[in-house]
Order: C-alpha cells, then structure tokens, then sequence
C-alpha cells in the first residue's frame, strides 16, 4: 500500500511574473490585439472617471443629502429615523448571532468541523455596505450623522457578538425578540405624532417598499404555488391562470393599474394613498413570481417524503406543514433573496408615477434652481447607481454563498 | 364529494370577489360619468405624437396601434444587439486572456445589479442630453448628425423597381435553400462534403448583385442632411430611443452573458477532453461539440430574457419615447376612462409573452435529446 519509489512532486503551476504576462495576457496574436485595445479603453476610462471624480461639485448630493435617505420627513422628526436604524441594526446583529450561534452548536453535536467567522469575514463579504456608508458620511456637514452611525455598527456588532452566546434556551425567544424589534422600529416611525408611511420618501422609501412588498407576497406567493400543485383541478387552474397572467404583464402596467384604476374597483369612500397603491400593485405583482420560486422548492422535495407521509396515516395538511414545506422553503432560500434583489431594482419603477423615491430625487434635484441646466445628472445618477449596486451586489453574493453551504443544486 | 365541495367553494369565492369588483368599477365609473364600455377607444388621444401622422384629433386606438409600432421597433433591433453583445461577453468572462475575462467579468457584476430603470435614466439625461444642441450637431463627414434631439445615420433607400429587386432575391433564397438541402442529401449518400452553406450565400449575394446592377441599382444608400431643423435622408431616431435601446440592450446582455458562460460550463467537461483527443483544432471543438450542447442549455433562457426585453420596454415612458405604455399614460392623463386603457395595455403585452411561452414550449420539445 506504500509507496515503493519517492513520490515526484507535480510541476509546479504558479507561473513567475514574466510567465504569467506572456501566458494570460499576450499568449497569440489576436489575443495580444485585445490586451492592448482593451489596455488602452481601460487607460482612457480610469482617468476619465478619476478626473470627474475630482471636479465634480458635490455640493447637490451636500444640499440634499437628507432628500436622499429620507426623502420629505420633516427636518424635527429626524431622531425617529434614527431610533428606527439602531432597533433594526439590534434585531438583524441578534437574528445573525443567533443563526450564527445555532449552526455552530449543530455542528458540534454532529462531529464537524465548524469554520468560525471573524471580523474579517465580516469586513470580505460586507464591503460594498460599508463603502457607500464611508462614501454617504464624506458627504455629510456635521460630525454627527459619523459618530450616530459608528454607534450604530457598534450596536449591531455588539448584538452579534451577543447573539452568538446566547444559551439554546433563550435562543428559541430571540426570534420573537426579533420580530418586536422590527415592529418596533416601524412603530418608533409612525406612532405618537410620527410620519405615516404614505409620506415616506427617498432611500428609506424603497427599503421600506422591497420588505414589505417581499412580506405581503410571500404569503400570496405560497399560496398559489400550493393551490398550482393541488390534485384539484379548478384550484390548480385558478392559480396557474393568476400566475401566468400577471408573469405576462410588465410591472409597469401593474402600477399603472394600481395608480388610476384600483380606486373604482373599491368602495368609493375607501381612498388608499398612492404608496398604498403601489405596495398593492409590487404585492400582486410579486406574489406570482415568489409562487414560481416556491414551486421550484416543491419541485424538490423527493416524492418519497409524500408517499411516506401518506403510509404513516398523516392528512393532506399535515403532511404539506410537517413534512413538504419545511423542505421545501429551505430550498428555496436562495432563489428568494434573488427575488429580493430584483424587487429592490423594481421599487424604482414607483419613481415613473411620481412617486419621491431613491432614483425619483437623483433625478428631481437636478431640476432646483440652483443646479438647473449644469448636466450634474452624471454624478446624482453614479451617486444612485452606487447605492442600489451595492444593495443588489452584496445579497446575490450572499444568495451564492446561502446556496452552497445549503447544498443546493448538488443532490 | 369533499373534493367537489371543495372546488365549488373556490369558484364561488372567486366569482363573489369578481362580481364585488365588478359591481364597484361599474358604480364608480357611472358615479364618475366615465364611460364603462370600449366606445372610449374611438375618442381623441388627445396628444401629438413626434415621429409619427398622430395628432392630438386622432382616435386612442390609432395611438395605440402606434405605440405597438415604436414598442416592436425597440425589440426588433434590440433582440439581435443583446444576443450578441451577451453571448460575447459570456464568452469573454471564459476566456483565457486574464484581461478580457476581468472586464467582462466586471460588466456583468456591475450592470445586472443596477435597476434598468437608472440605466434609461442614465444614458438619457447624463449620456443623450450632454450632446451637442441642434446647431452644433457632429456630422462626421456627412455619414452621421448626432446632436441631443436626435440621431440620424446613414441608411438603404428604395429607388425605381425595388419591388422587383426584393422579388429576385427571395426566389433566390428559395433556390439557395432548395440547392442547400439537395447538397444535404448527396452529403448522406455519398459522404461528398456539402458546403450547404457557402453554396447557399453563394446563390443569394451572386443573383443580389447581378440583380442590383441589372434593375440599374434599386438600393442605394441615402445620408442623412441636417437643413435648418429637419433631417431629411437617412434613418433618424429619436434621443430618447437609442437611450432606452442601449441601456436595455446592456441590462439584458448581462443576463444573456452569464446564461452563456453558464451553458457552456454545464457541458460535461469529458466532451472537451474527447475533442482534444481527436486532435480537433479549438474551432472545431466550439464548433463542433462544445456550443451545439450548450446552445441546448442556453436557448430557453435566453428567450424568456427577451421576454424580459420586452416586458422591459415600457420603462422607456420614463424617458418620453412614445411606446405603449406611455401613449396609454397620456391619454389617461386627457380624461381617457383608465380601467379600458389599462386593459388593453396588460392585454398586449400578455399577447406577446403568451406567443413568446408558445415559442419556447415548442423549442423546448424540440432541443431536448432524442433518447
């Protein structure tokens, strides 16, 4: 079973610099033909952005910086944004402990090896997030948005760090913990003379649109991804017709639905707001796709799992409660926060009906006198681009890492 | 029994809610004076659409059939352009040039995470309007006028007896498809090479010539000559439309280039080491074994990402281009009653995604392996 001879060490593959130019970069002619061309786009791009970088007059994004993340909330009520921020940084630092802490104990009863997490893990998969944070303060007048977000961090770090010790008895409440911290932020919004959401505006108003769109579709979605796999028939069709319908019709037209025509279809004393309208229309809208992601997680689940649901006695319910979905919707996970990513880019689409979001202010303040007629659209839109980049980027990188340690796609 | 109970109670429900909805829309449309039948189809749009013969007189439908018209002309040049721009790059994101990689690489991860709706906006306000005003429009040698209204290229003009031209070349068409197939043949009987192919354009360029020279050059080439506020000659399109198209062309591409990329990983990499050990040179191995499976993988995906392309289209009311939705927009906004003009909009588009499932469900039957 030993080896007899010394064992030859493969060739080496790390290449020496001048290898790896000739190798990757200039290895035939055509190829050496797109690296200089492509060199040269590159070359000429760099110092474009870089010049515009630095003669840009960022005195727009100054001026209405709070236009931006909150878009009209009133200049005295501001500490409500604020206390909102720190209840969510509490409950997504805990709900995160908290997972983090439970998978670490599981693989301790299992025998495997658990790789912990660190400040840098942290810090590698979190980046983009703290960039448009640091890019969002350079931005900023006074000393004290800085010092009120670096609180911020370190509330939400400190209820990691909290959660990830939390015993398994007090672990099971944290999640009801969490969920009234989420209320509670909504509620530190709204209530005792607060701003309803109706009013909401800018950055905040998209977030706020992308949840809750995602909450109300969900139980829609589900649902119908049931009632698309019943064994009856008027069901299955009622839904599958939902389903391709609204799949067939841009979200454009869903909102313009909402926004002139879901008045008349109502009591005509019952008069929703137009962001009401519009979270309407996104739930609708969302609720077919999300079906369709769950109909690919039920899609998963062996039949065996039914059939022997079915031979040990349990009722249709049950077996879909107990035994498919808990499979199914953990299958899912990673096709929903693509879901998520692509409602998150949809919520601008509310900014075509008027709608004071995001990339609705991006656009609007070029129109103040002040900046009229300067061509500064380059730098409120790259402002805009930057931040729903990052919010998109860094939830599919953390979707692609979801679905590998879920194994998904690898039975 | 408790299954037919069941089923009757879910269509009862359905149609109690339909008929409340019903029951409110008509109530409320009366209450409003509106109109609650389609007679609001013959009424004046209301607006004058730029491009067009619609002025604000014409009846809603005629704006509508327009609409359809400008929304098909984004899909009809935009289809080919993201085809190809994707497929490049997904095939760029392999390549081994460590260079050409990265930047493709960092397209896709760069442009699909940005809503489409901020590319329109981008290419539009910080791209087409920074252009130069009408008067100091760039013309390059006469062959281009671009200025931040519109652009105007140089295009193909009809002259005397183009009909007969297009007739030539669709016979020979006819006649390069029929001698195709009969070289097809004679390849599966003899094993003779067929150069189908190159017989085919052969056929069709040879007789377009020929034709061309004798029918005293029915196509020709019109420039585009800016005179005074009109371009007259050339295709000329609005800002507003080049904007959407290549912003959607680039959103939609890197889809198609990390559905490309993907299909071609997804073939098994033993058919890569089979070809390589036939001595196939790397154009036949593409050719030849790696992208007909992965064209397999990729052609449903991809055809449902043109349905996005096309579902995506009705952004371009943001911008003023005078598609679908917006004409529908406008002539809400002139008192047109909202719940017959939402209609027919979601309407159209379903046609077309339905037409679109029907092309891939046929496609799908077709790709899968015979087994």
């Amino acid at each position: 079973m030993t080896a007899t001879t010394d064992t030859i060490k493969p060739p080496s593959t790390r290449l020496t610099p001048g290898e790896w130019v000739r190798k990757r970069l200039f290895n035939n002619w055509y190829n050496s033909l797109l690296t200089l061309v492509l060199g040269g786009v590159i070359a000429y791009t760099l110092v474009a952005v870089v010049r515009g970088l630095f003669t840009f007059d960022y005195k727009i994004l100054q001026d209405n910086l709070k236009l931006f993340i909150v878009g009209g909330f009133p200049g005295d009520q501001l500490w409500r944004p604020w206390v909102s921020g720190y209840l969510i940084a509490l409950a997504i630092g805990l709900a995160a402990g908290a997972a983090y802490g439970s998978a670490r104990e599981r693989a301790a009863q299992a025998g495997m090896y658990f790789r912990t997490t660190g400040l840098r893990d942290i810090l590698r998969r979190f980046w983009p997030f703290l960039m448009a944070l640091v890019v969002i303060l350079a931005l900023t007048r006074t000393p004290l948005p800085g010092l009120l977000t670096a609180g911020l961090l370190i509330v939400g770090y400190g209820a990691y760090m909290g959660g990830r010790i939390l015993p398994k008895g007090a672990r099971r409440w944290s999640g009801l913990l969490v969920v009234l911290l989420i209320i509670g932020a909504y509620m530190a919004l709204v209530s005792f003379g607060g701003v309803p959401y109706s009013a909401w505006g800018g950055l905040h108003l998209n977030v706020f649109l992308t949840v809750a769109g995602i909450a109300f579709a969900f139980p829609l979605g589900l649902l119908l991804a049931l009632g698309r796999r019943s064994t009856l028939p008027v069901i299955r069709w009622l839904s599958v017709t939902y389903i391709e319908v609204v799949r067939g019709i841009p979200l454009i037209a869903v909102l313009l639905f909402a926004y002139f025509a879901i008045g008349f279809l109502l009591p005509s004393d019952f008069r929703p707001s137009v962001v009401t309208r519009m979270l309407i229309a996104i739930t609708m809208f969302e609720g077919a796709y999300v079906a369709e992601v769950v109909r690919g997680g039920l899609a998963a689940v062996p039949r065996g799992q039914r059939e022997a649901a079915h031979a040990l006695g349990l009722p249709t319910w049950k077996t879909v409660r107990f035994i498919i979905l808990p499979q199914a919707l953990r299958a899912t996970i990673p096709a929903m926060v693509g879901q998520f990513i692509s409602l998150w880019k949809d919520t601008t689409l509310v900014a075509i009906l008027g709608v004071l979001d995001f990339l609705r202010v991006a656009f609007a303040v070029n129109t103040q006198s002040e900046f009229l007629g300067r061509g500064l659209f380059m730098l409120t839109l790259s402002f805009a681009a930057l931040i729903f980049w990052v919010g998109s980027y860094t939830m599919s990188r953390e979707a692609r890492r979801l679905e590998k340690r879920l194994g998904v796609g690898e039975r | 029994m408790l299954r037919v109970v069941v089923q009757l109670a879910a269509l009862g429900v359905t149609a109690l809610i339909l008929y409340v909805l019903w029951f409110n829309l008509t109530n409320n449309m009366r209450a409003a004076g509106l109109p609650t039948d389609f007679g609001a189809l013959d009424q004046p749009l209301g607006v004058d659409i730029p491009g067009s013969s619609i002025r604000p007189g014409a009846p809603v439908w005629r704006g509508i059939l327009v609409g359809i018209k400008n929304t098909l002309a984004l899909v009809v040049v935009g289809i080919p352009v993201l085809t190809v721009l994707g497929v490049v790059i997904g095939i760029g994101r392999l390549s081994t040039n460590w260079l050409v990689a990265k930047v493709c690489t960092l397209y896709v991860e760069i442009i699909r995470n940005l809503p489409p709706l901020l590319l329109i906006y981008f290419m539009f306000n910080a791209v087409f309007l920074q252009l130069p005003p009408l008067q100091e429009s760039i013309t390059a040698g006469g062959w281009l006028v671009i200025n931040n209204r519109f652009v105007a290229v140089t295009a193909f003009t009809h002259r005397e007896q183009y009909m007969m031209f297009w007739w030539v070349v669709a016979a020979a068409v006819v006649v390069g498809i029929i001698v195709a197939i009969v070289r097809t043949r004679r390849w599966h009987a003899t094993g003779e090479p067929h150069h189908r192919v190159l017989w085919f354009l052969g056929i069709v360029i040879g007789v377009a010539i020929v034709a061309w020279l004798l029918l005293d050059r029915p196509i020709g080439l019109s420039r585009p000559v800016l005179e005074g506020r009109v371009v007259t000659g050339g295709f000329m399109g609005f800002s507003a439309y080049f904007a959407v198209l290549i912003a959607l062309a680039m959103y939609t591409a890197s889809h198609v280039a990390e559905i490309t990329r993907g299909s071609i990983l997804a073939v098994p990499k033993g058919q890569t080491e089979a070809a390589n050990s036939l001595a196939l040179t790397t154009f036949q191995r593409l050719r030849y074994v790696t992208l007909p499976q992965a064209m397999r993988i990729a052609v449903p995906p991809i055809i449902s990402q043109y349905l996005n392309f096309t579902k995506n289209t009705s952004l371009a009311t943001a911008v003023g281009y005078a598609e679908l939705t917006r004409i529908t927009f406008q002539a809400i906004g002139n008192g047109r009653p909202a719940p017959q003009l939402v209609f027919v909009l979601a309407m159209a588009y379903l046609a077309f995604s339905l037409f679109i499932s029907l092309v891939v469900n046929i496609l799908n039957r077709r790709l899968q392996y015979v087994t």
